[in-house]
């Protein structure tokens, strides 16, 4: 009879004590890890978490955390974080768990369980759930083995390099236990690194050693810097770090971090300034065409990408579920979109200023400022967001000192794509020939029976189609506005006439080092004086070699 | 600031040729426009080069007046001047002047204002900015219009003359700048029949008083001119002497009716 | 008659009377000069004659741009440079000129900083630059304002005309040299005011810039320097020096094969040109009260060159005519209808490159020729 009067909440302690001294003790931050989850009802679960308003005693606390982290509770991790950041309240009437957040007329509460929101409720009516420094140590460990838990590797492997840059001595078990059941060749590396940064802070000699030595060949920059401040000394000239040994290792291991970091960093520079080179390369190559094969200054090169990247714009806006895809539909739209718009604008106006280089310069300026407003007409002048596709983002991490961005990666693969094809195109088909007899030799490609006025708005065209690409890539890297041109027509020419006109490699050459002089001048100068640096660097450069850096070395160019 | 050199005259006996090349060679990108190529012009003498296309004609034209560079080789004029130091301009003023291919005249100026322009004399900046004709150059101006027969064209623009007539102002141009030596490149090219026989005259009566070298593809016009003849082949010389001894060389023969 | 015969005989005269549409232009010029201050200053507000003072500001403004214009076509219609950096000699005509204005406000600025300017006190700088020196003395400025631009012609053109850059190369660098300019100056460390350039003048040789009186002699100063600007390149263009420009412009090798050091011809050219467009910007600067580095910009420089292909290239007035038609259409129609402006100002560059290669002047010249042949059968046909 009595039984039926026992109340649950009084069996539920009996059994959760029972629970809680069985569990190996090894410091305060009570392991969780040897005790499989416990499956825990709904009802029990209420239980278990209510148990937080009655616990006093420091050690009933840590129990109930340790308890409720290796629960298989949905909101443990929510409930742990709420009692860590002092947001964890329980109302005084109805003995509630809630979360709540300081509001002006009190508090506004919303229930742990049921996820029932209360509203505000008076600063009186609720009361919080007190917690202290030990407390937060457990805390902050237990919540860092439950991430080390995850089932998910990329959410094991953020949490490990959470550790790393906080490393604290409580977590050296979980860190220890984690390693015994991981798999993930990065994660261990990274709770490995974790490991080392605890124990850089150990008492015993050996330990530090080891953990020094087991820097070698990460190259993290917290590392970095905590051996860089064991050389460091006090104003008297005393060594922060007293142990000779200690020390001294750590410099020799520093010195060689160092250098493979300096090596790290140069790849990483080459590789920005080959990613920037791609954007040139793409941005000249429609150019290089236009005005280094068919001899036109087209000023409206500029706008032929600025219609690219709108292109890019309203394909998104047609298939709005298929945004990922959308891009790739992009590239073939928006050549046809600029290859057509060069051809009209070769039809209409350059085909009467053959000849006349300056005239054609200020016709199709006059063209630029046109489409330009046309834009502006359409689709309103304000800057338009294309949205990247999620293909396009993250990173290809090699290690510690050197990941490469998807996007960049792309762009260079598509630079290089565009280029081979464009070479491919004029080298080996019929078409490329007819182009290249026709601007060699037009009277002669003329006798021949070649359509030289048809071969020459294809040119026109497929330098124009060009720089539409370009533009798809630029809607990726850059605002998409009425002008976006502008702001690449300058240094397209620079790059082409550095290159020296006429010849693809050069203007591939030209983008390449003009990209990587660039990002490796901006460390030192800023990346606008770098900029000016180039400019001037190129303005000098046509003084020596007026015809640019690969020029064809014939009579004829002479002429 | 130009490299003007007063001339005693070509009259003078020290002088022994007013132009040499020797061993001089040019290539582009690996085809020799030029290959080994030596030439020695005397005082006085008027000279015809002859050549197939691509010979080298113009690649020699442009290494004697400045324009290319030779990679190797001598060029001297007046035996002790080598020419491969000095450009355009200066070429121009130490005393040869070059007559194009195709009639290169201005053609927004007068006839007359062409001719000006030619006159020999200081050409600097400062000089031109305050430039004033005195009458002894307006006579010379007015002479040597008359000479190439443009008298009643002279206040016409030289946009508005017709083929022949651009290239016998181009040559009055030539002479009113006083040069020693004449590199004449294809006077005949584009000419009727008489005009062809009246710039041949021409270019006899400008020998009398200066060296003069023709590069000409017109048989009748070199027969006409009826002097020495040098005959350019891939950059070299094949054969060299009066026209008839060179026509009779199998060599000469097999370069221009062989093939 | 005495006076008209004189006049006949000396240089300018025989300039002037070779030169009937200078004339025309100088004597319009010399018109506005003394009757716009005057309908200004004397005539009522409410008269018919008054013209308002934003009228005088915008007129000045275009007068600016006509020496600027005139600049460009001394190089580009005579010697066949076609300069798409202009604006940058202009600019910094008008840097030069926004920096003496800056030491003339002295105490007056918003910091109240009698040795520094407002923008370097907000930068937390606490020395003049060197470069800032002497530009309190107003002569001393006026001579940079011509130094400065010149050095950077003669430097730039001396590099690039001795190496034999040309046509559409030199353009190109051209422009490249205005946008190296423009990211420079965008720069606060520069030591000009970076994004926001020189501006809040107070007055200029101790004449408050707002008044009335200033602002007209300002404009009758910019009409006479384009009366003598004018003069200038009429005889530049006049004398044997200007015709070995056409020289080089129209066969730039026949000319170097006469003898003529072709790049000194056009480094001298050059120069001048810049020293005009330089003036035209320190001018410029105190009438619209502001200098930044948007002056710098390409595109600006590429508008110089319309101004002149639509008033006609290689006439001289016709640059003038070019860049107040040109400026005038933009006030109107940036107004009345800004959406069209640029399609306006685009078509305008495609229409003159197409149809009218000699410009408004060729336009003019093409009906006069018309009419006089109309003329000629009729009057022969009556004496017949």
């Amino acid at each position: 009879m009595k039984l039926t009067h026992i109340d649950t909440h009084a069996v539920f302690r009996f059994i959760l004590f029972c629970l809680v001294i069985i569990l190996p003790m090894q410091s305060t931050a009570a392991p969780i890890a040897t005790v499989g989850q416990i499956k825990i009802q709904r009802e029990d679960a209420a239980l278990l978490l209510n148990e937080l308003i009655t616990a006093k005693s420091t050690v009933d606390k840590i129990n109930l955390i340790n308890l409720i982290a290796n629960s298989n509770l949905p909101q443990r991790v929510a409930v742990l974080e709420a009692l860590q950041s002092g947001d964890l309240y329980y109302t005084k009437k109805a003995k509630q768990l809630v979360y709540a957040h300081s509001h002006a007329d009190g508090y506004s509460a919303v229930a742990v369980i049921g996820n029932e929101d209360l509203g505000v409720v008076g600063s009186r009516a609720v009361r919080k759930i007190s917690i202290n420094n030990e407390l937060r140590t457990v805390l902050r460990g237990v919540l860092a083995e439950i991430s080390l838990r995850s089932e998910n590797t990329a959410e094991r492997l953020q949490a490990a390099k959470n550790l790393v840059r906080s490393p604290a001595a409580e977590f050296l078990p979980a860190i220890e236990r984690a390693l015994v059941m991981e798999s993930d060749a990065k994660v261990i590396e990274a709770l490995k690194l974790a490991a080392a940064m605890v124990n850089l802070n150990s008492d015993e000699q050996v330990l530090r050693l080891e953990a020094i030595e087991s820097f070698r060949g990460s190259l993290d920059s917290d590392a970095m810097s905590l051996l860089a401040a064991m050389q460091l000394t006090d104003s008297d000239g005393n060594y922060l770090e007293p142990d000779d040994l200690v020390r001294e290792s750590a410099a020799a291991v520093l010195k060689q971090m160092r250098s493979e970091a300096k090596i790290y960093k140069l790849i990483e520079n080459t590789f920005f300034g080959l990613s920037l080179g791609s954007v040139l390369l793409l941005t000249a190559v429609g150019l290089a065409i236009t005005f280094g094969v068919m001899g036109v200054i087209n000023m409206a090169h500029g706008e032929m990408m600025m219609l690219g990247a709108y292109t890019t714009y309203v394909i998104q806006l047609l298939m709005p579920n298929y945004i990922d895809y959308s891009i790739i539909v992009a590239i073939p739209a928006a050549f046809m979109v600029s290859g057509l718009v060069g051809i009209v604008i070769e039809r209409g106006i350059i085909r009467h200023l053959y000849g006349r280089p300056l005239e054609t310069l200020l016709a199709t300026f006059g063209v630029s400022l046109i489409l330009q407003q046309a834009v502006r007409s359409i689709f309103s002048p304000l800057n338009k967001s294309v949205t990247a596709p999620s293909w396009l983002s993250g990173s290809l991490e090699i290690n510690g000192a050197l990941s490469l961005t998807y996007n960049r990666l792309y762009i260079i693969a598509f630079s290089l794509i565009v280029l081979l094809l464009l070479v491919f195109l004029l080298k080996k088909t019929f078409v490329g020939l007819q182009m290249r007899a026709v601007t060699q030799n037009r009277a002669m490609a003329n006798s021949m029976g070649i359509r030289t006025g048809w071969v020459d708005a294809l040119t026109f065209g497929l330098g124009s189609g060009i720089a539409g690409i370009a533009g798809v890539a630029l809607s990726q890297l850059t605002n998409v506005g009425p002008n976006l041109g502008q702001s690449y027509i300058i240094d397209s020419f620079m790059v082409v006439v550095f290159g020296g006109v006429g010849n693809l490699f050069g203007t591939f050459f030209a983008a390449m080092s003009l990209g990587v002089a660039n990002k490796f001048l901006e460390p030192f100068a800023g990346a606008v004086l770098a900029k000016i640096f180039v400019l001037v660097f190129i303005i000098l450069f046509i003084q020596w070699r007026p015809r640019g850096l690969f020029a064809l070395k014939g009579r004829s160019v002479e002429d | 600031m130009s490299a003007v050199v007063k001339s005693p005259g070509f009259h003078s006996s020290e002088l022994q040729s007013m132009l040499y090349l020797n061993g001089v060679t040019k290539s582009f990108d690996g085809f020799k426009a030029i290959n080994n190529l030596s030439l020695d012009i005397a005082p006085g003498e008027l000279r015809a080069i002859i050549g197939p296309n691509g010979a080298g004609k113009s690649t020699m034209m442009d290494i004697i007046t400045g324009k290319t560079r030779p990679d190797s080789g001598e060029v001297r004029f007046r035996d002790n001047i080598d020419l491969t130091q000095y450009d355009e301009a200066d070429i121009a003023n130490l005393g040869i002047g070059r007559k194009f291919q195709k009639p290169t005249v201005i053609e927004t100026l007068t006839v007359w204002e062409n001719v000006e322009l030619a006159l020999a004399g200081n050409r600097s900046v400062i000089r031109a900015l305050w430039h004033k004709l005195s009458s002894e150059q307006g006579d010379r101006i007015n002479e040597v219009i008359k000479l190439v027969g443009l008298k009643a064209k002279t206040s016409e623009l030289a946009g508005s003359l017709s083929h022949g007539q651009k290239q016998w102002l181009e040559i009055g141009m030539l002479i009113v700048q006083g040069p020693e030596l004449l590199l004449v490149d294809e006077p005949a090219a584009g000419m009727t029949d008489q005009e062809t026989m009246e710039t041949a005259a021409l270019l006899k009566e400008i020998n009398r008083e200066h060296t003069v070298v023709v590069v000409e593809h017109d048989m009748d016009f070199i027969k006409a001119l009826d002097s020495k003849v040098t005959v350019l082949h891939e950059g070299s010389v094949l054969a060299e002497g009066r026209l008839e001894v060179v026509s009779a060389n199998p060599r000469v023969i097999e370069v221009y009716l062989g093939r | 008659m005495l006076n008209t015969k004189i006049f006949e005989r000396s240089a300018i005269g025989r300039l002037l009377l070779a030169d009937k549409a200078g004339s025309y232009l100088l004597m319009v010029l010399f018109a506005a000069m003394v009757l716009v201050p005057l309908c200004n200053l004397l005539m009522p507000e409410g008269s018919f004659l008054h013209i308002p003072t934003y009228i005088v500001v915008l007129l000045g403004k275009y007068l600016c741009y006509a020496l600027l214009a005139l600049a460009l076509d001394l190089i580009w219609g005579y010697c066949g440079i076609l300069s798409l950096g202009h604006g940058a000699f202009f600019a910094l005509g008008g840097y030069v000129m926004g920096m003496h204005l800056m030491r003339q406000i002295g105490e007056r600025g918003v910091y109240g900083n009698a040795d520094l300017p407002d923008f370097m006190v907000f930068l937390n700088w606490t020395e003049l630059p060197w470069y800032w020196y002497g530009f309190d003395s107003f002569f001393f400025s006026m001579f940079m304002v011509a130094l400065v631009p010149a050095a950077l012609a003669f430097v730039f053109g001396w590099l690039a005309f001795r190496s034999r850059v040309t046509g559409v190369y030199l353009s190109i660098i051209t422009q490249a040299m205005t946008y190296a300019l423009l990211l420079a100056f965008f720069r606060n460390d520069m030591g000009f005011g970076g994004n926001n350039g020189l501006t809040d003048f107070k007055d200029i040789l101790g004449f408050n810039l707002q008044s009335d009186v200033t602002r007209c002699v300002l404009f009758a100063l910019s009409a006479l320097s384009v009366m003598l600007a004018y003069i200038l390149c009429r005889a530049i263009v006049s004398s044997k020096y200007g015709r070995v420009l056409v020289a080089i412009r129209d066969a730039e090798s026949r000319t170097r094969f006469m003898g003529y050091r072709v790049e000194h011809f056009k480094l001298f050219v050059f120069v001048v040109s810049a020293i005009l467009a330089g003036i035209a910007g320190a001018l410029y600067v105190p009438q619209v009260g502001i200098i930044n580095p948007g002056e710098f910009g390409p595109i600006n420089s590429i508008e110089i060159v319309i101004w002149v292909a639509i008033g006609g290239r290689g006439t001289l007035f016709g640059a003038v005519i070019g860049a107040v038609a040109v400026n005038y259409a933009k006030t109107y129609f940036t107004g009345a209808f800004p959406e069209v402006w640029l399609f306006m100002l685009g078509a305008l560059f495609v229409i003159s490159t197409l149809y009218l290669p000699k410009g408004i002047v060729g336009v003019v010249k093409q009906l006069q020729d018309r009419r006089a042949e109309r003329n000629a059968p009729t009057s022969q046909g009556a004496q017949s």
